[in-house]
Order: C-alpha cells, then sequence, then structure tokens
C-alpha cells in the first residue's frame, strides 16, 4: 500500500503523452530507414540509370520499356507465377491434410508422426535444397536409382527446366508446410467436438463432416495460409539458388533472383529496382484480391 | 481416461475424442492411420536419405548399387569439411547475429506491441497499420534500394549490417499487442497512482507478465535468423564475416560440388537449430499461432 500520491504530480488519471512515443521510438527509427527509404528510393531508382556508384540520371520510362520487352523479365515472371500457382494449393492440401490427419480421434500414432511432419522447418532453405539436389540428382540421385531398379530410363531431373521447376515445388511444399500445419492444428483443435457428434447422430459421413463443418470454420485460418505461402512463394530465392542455381542455364530465374542478378552481378541498380516496383505491385494486388475473398479479415 | 461427453460450444482445447457409445469402426481407423504414415514417411525420406548418406565414405556416395545404409561408416566427409572450412568462425558469426537480434527483437516488439495495446493515439493507429503492411511488402522484393540504404549508413560487410535491418518484425508486434490487450488497463491504473513511470511498468510489471509471448517469439527468431541467406549474402563480403548460410551456399554454388563435404557440412549447420527443437518441443509445436497471427 502506496500513499506517495500527494507528493508527486497526479498521474493516476492522466497518461504521459510522451509514454507512447519513447516505447516505439526505436521501432519507428528502423521502420523509416529500412522499410520507408528504401521503398522510396527503389521507386526513385526505378526512374534512373543508377549502377551503385556516381550520382543517378533521370531517365524516364525508360527502364520499364526495356522490361516489358526483355525475355528474361518475362521468363522469370512466369516461372514465379508458375511456381506459386501450383506451391501454394498443393502446400494447401498437404498442410491441411496432415493437421487434419494429426488431430482426428480415429488417427493412430499421431505423436511421431507430427515431429515427422515438423522436421523440414528446422532446415534452412539453403540446407533443403541440398537435400533434395542429392535426393534428385541425374546420375547419382537415389530417385533415379529407384526408377532404374524398376526398368525405368533415368529422369533428367536438372537439364530439363519443367522437371526442374518441379523439383524445386516438391522441395518447397516439404520444406514450407510445417508452419501452415501448426496454424490448422491450432484452428481445428478450437472446432468443439459436439458440432461432430451433432453431425454423425444426423447421419453425416466423415467427408461431409469435412466439408461442412470443418472447412467452413477453418476459414480465417485459410485465409491466413494462403496469404503467407503465396507471399513466402513470390519472393523464393534461397532454396531455388541451392536447388539448382536458378537452372538449367537461366531458365528457371525467379523474380527475386532476377532482381538480385541484375542488381548486384550486373550493377544495374536503376533497372532492378523496376523490376522490384513491378514485383510490389504484383504483391499489392495479390494481397487485396485475397482481402476482398476474405471478409473475416479484421485484425481488431 | 476420461471422456467429456458434455462439450460445450465454446472453444474447446483438448483434442477431439469420440465419446464412448460410438460403435468402433476399425475401417477407417485402418485408412486414416495409413494415410497418415505414407505422408510421414514421405516427408522422413529425403532427410533420412541425406543424414545416411553424410556418414558414407566419400568413395561409397556414388558407387552402385546404393545402399541406404553405409556399408562402412565414416565421418570423413566431417573432419574434411571442419577442416577445409573454417566452420567453427562461421558458427560464431552465425550465432552472434542469432543471438543478438533475437535479444533485441523481443525487447523491441514487447515495448512497440506494449505502446499498441495500451495507449490510445491516432498516430498509434495509423503506424500500427504501417507495421501490419510490412508483412504484404517482404523487403526481399526491393533489396536493390535497401542494400543503398545499408551501404550509405556504413553497415556493408558488417555483422551489425546483418542484425539491425531484422529487429523489427510485423509478427512479433502484433503477438505482444495481442497479448497486452488482454491484460486489464487496472493493473496499469494501479501501478501509476502508485506513482511508477510509464518505462518502470513496462520493465518490472509488464515485460515479466508477457514471459511466455517472449519465449514463442526468441524461438522463432532465432530459427529465422539462423536459417537466413539474403541479408548476410548481400551485406557481407569478407569470408571472415559470413554465416553458414552463405558459407554452404558457395559449397554448393560451386562448379564441381564436393559431396561428401557438402553432405557433412549441411548436417553440421542443422545441429544447433535440432537442439533448439528437443529443448523447446513442447513450446514450438503448442503455440497458439492463431492468437499470435490473427486477432
Amino acid at each position: 500500500m502506496s500513499t506517495h500520491v500527494e507528493s508527486r504530480k497526479r498521474r493516476g488519471t492522466h497518461i504521459p503523452q510522451l509514454a507512447p512515443l519513447s516505447f516505439t521510438v526505436i521501432t519507428m527509427v528502423l521502420f523509416v530507414l529500412f522499410f520507408v527509404m528504401p521503398g522510396g528510393l527503389g521507386l526513385y531508382y526505378a526512374f534512373t540509370d543508377y549502377n551503385g556508384v556516381g550520382s543517378p540520371d533521370w531517365i524516364g520510362l525508360e527502364n520499364f520499356a526495356n522490361l516489358f520487352q526483355d525475355e528474361d523479365f518475362y521468363s522469370a515472371l512466369l516461372r514465379t507465377l508458375t511456381y506459386t500457382a501450383l506451391t501454394v494449393p498443393l502446400g494447401f492440401a498437404v498442410s491441411l491434410l496432415s493437421a487434419w490427419l494429426l488431430t482426428h480421434p480415429r488417427t493412430k500414432g499421431v505423436g511421431p508422426a507430427r515431429v515427422i511432419f515438423f522436421l523440414p522447418w528446422l532446415v534452412s532453405p539453403i540446407v533443403a535444397g541440398v537435400i533434395w539436389r542429392w535426393l534428385f540428382g541425374e546420375s547419382f540421385g537415389l530417385v533415379n536409382y529407384l526408377l532404374s531398379l524398376v526398368g525405368l530410363a533415368p529422369v533428367s531431373w536438372q537439364s530439363n527446366a519443367n522437371l526442374s521447376l518441379a523439383v524445386v515445388i516438391m522441395a518447397g511444399i516439404w520444406g514450407g508446410m510445417a508452419f501452415s500445419m501448426l496454424l490448422f492444428i491450432a484452428a481445428l483443435k478450437n472446432i468443439p467436438q459436439s458440432y461432430y457428434e451433432a453431425a454423425s447422430i444426423d447421419g453425416a459421413s466423415t467427408w461431409q463432416q469435412f466439408w461442412r463443418i470443418t472447412l467452413p470454420l477453418l476459414r480465417p485460418t485459410s485465409f491466413m495460409v494462403v496469404l503467407l505461402s503465396t507471399i513466402a512463394a513470390m519472393k523464393e530465392f534461397a532454396l531455388i539458388i541451392s536447388i539448382n542455381g536458378g537452372g538449367p542455364g537461366t531458365e528457371n530465374y525467379l523474380m527475386v533472383q532476377y532482381i538480385y542478378s541484375t542488381g548486384f552481378e550486373r550493377a544495374r541498380i536503376g533497372y532492378a529496382s523496376a523490376a522490384s516496383m513491378v514485383l510490389m505491385v504484383l504483391l499489392l494486388i495479390i494481397a487485396g484480391i485475397q482481402m476482398r475473398f476474405d471478409k473475416g479479415a479484421e485484425y481488431e | 481416461m476420461s471422456t467429456d461427453t458434455t462439450t460445450r460450444p465454446s472453444a474447446d482445447t483438448t483434442p477431439r475424442r469420440r465419446s464412448s457409445s460410438e460403435p468402433r469402426r476399425w475401417g477407417p481407423v485402418v485408412f486414416q492411420t495409413a494415410a497418415l504414415w505414407i505422408m510421414a514417411f514421405a516427408f522422413i525420406v529425403p532427410l533420412a536419405w541425406f543424414i545416411l548418406s553424410s556418414f558414407k565414405p566419400a568413395g561409397e556416395l556414388f558407387r552402385y548399387p546404393l545402399t541406404l545404409f553405409p556399408e562402412n561408416w565414416s565421418v570423413e566427409g566431417y573432419t574434411t569439411a571442419w577442416s577445409r572450412y573454417d566452420f567453427a568462425l562461421y558458427f560464431r558469426n552465425t550465432a552472434v547475429v542469432a543471438i543478438v537480434t533475437t535479444v533485441l527483437t523481443v525487447i523491441v516488439s514487447a515495448m512497440t506491441g506494449f505502446a499498441f495495446a495500451k495507449y490510445k493515439n491516432k498516430w498509434l493507429k495509423v503506424f500500427f497499420i504501417c507495421i501490419l503492411a510490412t508483412t504484404m511488402l517482404p523487403t526481399e522484393v526491393i533489396m536493390p534500394s535497401t542494400f543503398i540504404v545499408i551501404r550509405d549508413l556504413g553497415l556493408y560487410n558488417r555483422i551489425a549490417g546483418v542484425i539491425v535491418p531484422s529487429i523489427i518484425t510485423a509478427t512479433g508486434i502484433f503477438m505482444f499487442r495481442q497479448y497486452y490487450r488482454s491484460v486489464p488497463d487496472e493493473l496499469l491504473e494501479a501501478a501509476r497512482i502508485d506513482g511508477a513511470s510509464e518505462m518502470r511498468i513496462f520493465w518490472s510489471m509488464m515485460l515479466p507478465l508477457a514471459k511466455p509471448i517472449a519465449f514463442t517469439l526468441a524461438i522463432f527468431s532465432f530459427h529465422w535468423r539462423w536459417n537466413d541467406f539474403i541479408w548476410p549474402l548481400l551485406v557481407l563480403n569478407d569470408p571472415n564475416l559470413y554465416t553458414l548460410q552463405v558459407a554452404l551456399r558457395s559449397i554448393v554454388g560451386a562448379e564441381n560440388i564436393d559431396w561428401s563435404v557438402l553432405l557433412s557440412a549441411s548436417v553440421i549447420s542443422i545441429i544447433p537449430m535440432a537442439f533448439v527443437f528437443i529443448l523447446f518441443q513442447r513450446y514450438i509445436l503448442n503455440a497458439d499461432l492463431n492468437s499470435g497471427l490473427k486477432g
């Protein structure tokens, strides 16, 4: 019990105006330095011929005009969209299925299985790349060896661009699934058991229960998973660097790798910034569409 | 074993259990368990093949027929990796980055999350939206200009250049904000009446209160930073400052990959994360991520 009130300024009801500022000032400085400034500078560089040294010269829309005629850019953009369009739904299905099996009372042996599903989370994208590259080596990989055992010809997992991307997709799902699975597990556990009991008394099959009860109730989590995994897929970089370096050749360059190689290996900061801005706008559009779809997505 | 048949429609945090009155049907049990284990098998094969291969002597790695287990277990790859590359140094660099960033991330996220939860100002609201927007716009996407900013701040080729830009995370701030919103305002009011300053209230009362959140965020932040690749790649030029991921990339990106060394080196790099997982498995697998990421 303290009665020092009278000796001090009365603070009981009024909150010092500077307090919230002192709590957030570090975040503000870092936010301005590493989000606002790169964003603003990037927009500015996109209209210049900046190469990292000297002063940038304003060249108007030239970068964008060149970009839209740049085959490498289109190829990287298309590859990124393909990768995202395949990884996101497949990853969604795999993580939801595993979470559903893990939380369903009829499934046995969930403890060790849950740990197994989670192990890829520990592995960095670079190491995940090493693991899958090793598994799908054309002349030495386990997969081609097993195919040869059943009399099949070795598959060109590295020299064929599409198959090479397929390996990246598998690795991406394998490596990125754990987090979505955890989100789904938490949400599934929050669905009251009584809903299922009532449904099964009414004679609903497990399949019907899944479509009519589970899936609708998972809507907010599903939205979150799709949004997060779309963003993650659009900026994939380390995994593909490690699996095939964007190869064969440059056929599997994804957007971030394209930006990296134009910006840093060829020192065309201005041009790379223009590509960044295009990717940024694309991400904004995707986020906007998904926000519209999910009416329950409020942060309050 | 208690079977709770009187479940209320409110949220139930225990795993679903069927009431014992339902007749046992073995078909679905077998089917679902088989499905689960086939999936689990598919998930563990890549990892198992990778780890077992790392214990094969270099000569055995490519010798047909391939065998699952090494014929002669060997740590040759490990000793070569350790002696040819300065792994002790890469470990130290990565540990410094991961630990320092994590400590700063937890403190800064807690302070910011606290402010967002407990003060009502217009500018705070606007700033909160700005922070949320950063999850939609990852900085990897604008790395050319981010790199220029880091360079002009004099952080290029310094460990600090990897640490400072990674401190703020919307996820961390959001986790703390959600948590502090559930702390009653009366607690704050009481402390204010006692004459404690806002900073003191935060450090001596609010921060200790949020220990579980701090803990979860610390594990995740450590994981993000240990496995991070893109910023160390951009910022660090001197091989003496390389983190593990950048060092591994230089092995995998080589013209002729030395698989024996690469496999062992990769396994070594996972060991710390494996320890974190074994020690904190409970916190990671049970982290109620929904409450952290969603309102």
